[in-house]
């Protein structure tokens, strides 16, 4: 098995304005193999975003091929493209997006709702041994606003992998919070990749970066560097030494 | 998504604004509630209705004189005093489609128990008389062909006459004079209320038909005869006959007019079912615009939902909703929300009609059909008004609907 979980080839999006054509990618070649930690980078109008938007089956390639574990996405249909969603892919939002009002558990059980094979027997169980795994497992009954950002954006994880996917999509995961908790926040991350999960964070951050074992950047619809990370900084440790100066 | 889910969801955002939910329910509420209401009266009052048309008698007609015309002038109606104990006998001999004829010979007189006297009518009548004209004996007993044979001097007063002669004293076995004939009380008629025409049915006296006529009457002359048919759809036929009969026993010819009139209750039957026609098709109007009311104001706030939810749409998208489950989540919102008010219209409807009708005095019937449909009908304009915001949602761009501020 070549491993490699996710495969785009030539992939262009062009957005028709009426008067204007957009041309957000021009032809995006890449693979993204198993236990991969990636950040994708560009500035904004990169495309980094459209290419996030294809990526997590949100959208459609005007032209190309985007294989998400050997499944050609750009032939399915709206239901399909909702199951893979379901089943292979885990967003993570800069803003996010749980659901108000509703409890970390039952945010994180959202998406075995719509869990058409029923995969999961134990929705509630499985909720909550995910967000043991990110860190709230004494949180499980708080409503959002009664978490910090930190601790939001680690419910929007444990929702993320509830359904063992085949890859985490984090647009822009630590945009809305500070350099303690988007150390935190890395921190789940490289913990969940350790453990095997495949994760593309969509960044602009050189910092966040950082973290990451491969860097894809993409200038004006093209990648423009794709190389690995020869020794990714490690969350936890930064967050430990920054505990230490604030104790000294 | 599993049903129970859907269903919890929309009650947890219905419970979210709970004033909204109600305000946005006042239009069926006020629209199920008022035809229910109004159902519930008007069936009372047609029972109503129903039962005074019963009261006057079973499958009742009437045969009367006719007009006497004398040259050119005519009478009016009995002026001719073509009837009599003969015609009762041959219409009791020769119908086949009658079950039961009785002569009414009536006099009004000045009747006098002891102290007391009172003037009504007394009618003599056949035993039939009480099963056609739907009297019944509450204490003491009626009189058979017995009585009629010996021209017995026996009585059966109505509540009103007992209550005037005999004030606050049992009357049976007491004796009245009537034209100075003494008569013996043997019994008390149910009191049957006043009529459909507002005419008290409980002022009379009922004796047998041959002591009227021979003992307090010319002995001759029977202004009417009631008759049964034996069910209401021989009542048309049975009429016939008696024309027949009547016209056969008069030696009327076919180019003849008759001297008699026979009349049934299909002229009151007609115009009750008039007035129901008329108020079914008035409450079927009101029904008809409150829902449509109710519902555009269903619409209205489920399109607000779904713009206010747009990024929860984006969500349940993003991770994995189908359209049809976002459809299905919004259309279940909208008629629980329907069906929430239709029950609470239905409730308050039967309250305010149990209400009124206490009030005016008209009995209320509550109809199980009427309340089945009006659920029916409110989760139908739930899921019909609630569909366009529903396949709105259903149709957002995941993309758009995340970024949406």
């Amino acid at each position: 098995m070549s491993a490699a979980t996710l495969v785009v080839r030539d992939v262009t999006k062009v957005f028709d304005l009426g008067a204007v054509q957009v041309h957000a990618l021009r032809g995006v070649t890449l693979q993204i193999t198993q236990g991969e930690f990636v950040a994708i980078m560009g500035t904004s109008g990169s495309g980094k975003s459209t290419l996030m938007n294809i990526l997590g089956c949100l959208d459609l390639p005007s032209d190309g091929d985007y294989l998400l574990e050997g499944v050609a996405v750009a032939e399915l249909g709206r239901n399909a493209l909702a199951s893979i969603r379901n089943e292979k892919i885990g967003f993570v939002f800069q803003g996010f997006n749980l659901l108000a009002r509703t409890t970390a558990l039952e945010n994180v059980e959202l998406p075995m709702l719509y869990d058409r094979r029923h995969r999961i027997l134990d929705p509630a169980a499985a909720a909550e041994a995910a967000l043991v795994r990110v860190g709230l497992g004494d949180r499980l009954d708080h409503v959002p606003n009664q978490l910090s950002g930190g601790q939001q954006q680690r419910v929007a994880i444990a929702r993320a992998l509830v359904t063992q996917p085949a890859i985490i999509l984090a647009d822009e995961p630590t945009g809305n919070l500070d350099s303690h908790t988007t150390l935190e926040v890395l921190s789940v991350f490289q913990q969940l990749n350790r453990e095997g999960m495949t994760i593309v964070i969509v960044t602009h951050e050189s910092e966040v970066a950082r973290y990451c074992s491969r860097i894809i950047e993409l200038r004006d619809g093209r990648v423009q560097r794709d190389a690995v990370v020869p020794s990714p900084r490690l969350a936890t440790a930064d967050l430990a030494a920054i505990q230490q100066e604030a104790v000294l | 998504m599993k049903w129970r889910k859907l269903i919890q969801v929309a009650l947890k955002s219905i419970a979210r604004n709970k004033m909204r939910t109600l305000l946005t329910m006042l239009g069926i509420i006020i629209g199920v509630g008022s035809v229910i209401t109004m159902v519930a009266l008007g069936e009372g009052s047609s029972r109503d209705i129903e039962g005074q048309v019963a009261s006057l008698g079973t499958n009742l007609l009437m045969i009367r004189s006719g007009s006497a015309h004398v040259g050119g002038a005519r009478g009016g109606a009995g002026t001719l005093e073509s009837l009599s104990m003969t015609d009762v006998a041959q219409l009791r001999d020769a119908s086949t489609l009658l079950q039961g004829v009785s002569p009414e010979v009536r006099v009004s007189s000045q009747v006098i128990a002891g102290g007391n006297n009172w003037n009504t009518s007394i009618t003599g009548v056949s035993p039939e008389y009480f099963m056609i004209r739907n009297y019944q004996v509450e204490t003491g007993d009626s009189f058979g062909e017995r009585e009629i044979r010996t021209r017995a001097k026996v009585a059966l007063l109505g509540k009103t006459v007992a209550k005037e002669l005999f004030p606050g004293v049992d009357p049976i076995g007491a004796a009245i004079r009537i034209r100075n004939v003494p008569f013996k009380v043997i019994g008390v008629l149910v009191s049957k209320g006043p009529s459909a025409f507002g005419t008290d049915q409980d002022d009379l006296i009922l004796a047998p038909s041959t002591t009227v006529l021979y003992r307090l009457s010319d002995g001759k002359t029977v202004r009417s005869i009631v008759a049964s048919a034996v069910s209401p759809e021989s009542m048309e036929s049975a009429k016939k006959e008696i024309g027949a009969i009547l016209r056969d026993a008069h030696r009327i010819s076919a180019d003849e007019i008759d001297d008699f009139h026979i009349n049934d209750q299909t002229e009151i039957n007609q115009m009750a079912t008039r007035v129901t026609g008329t108020l079914t098709l008035l409450l079927s109007a009101i029904a008809a615009v409150s829902l449509l009311v109710g519902g555009i104001g269903i619409m209205n706030i489920m399109l607000v939902s779904v713009t206010e939810r747009t990024r929860e749409i984006g969500i349940r998208l993003a991770i994995g909703a189908r359209p049809l489950d976002i459809l299905a989540q919004f259309l279940v919102e909208a008629a629980i929300l329907s069906l929430l008010g239709g029950v609470i219209g239905i409730v308050g409807g039967l309250g305010t009609a149990w209400g009124l009708g206490a009030l005016i005095g008209i009995s209320i019937v509550v109809n199980p059909t009427v309340i089945i449909v009006a659920v029916l009908f409110t989760g139908a304009v739930g899921i019909f008004f609630g569909f366009y915001p529903a396949r709105k949602a259903a149709n957002l761009n995941p993309i758009d609907a995340l970024r949406y501020e």
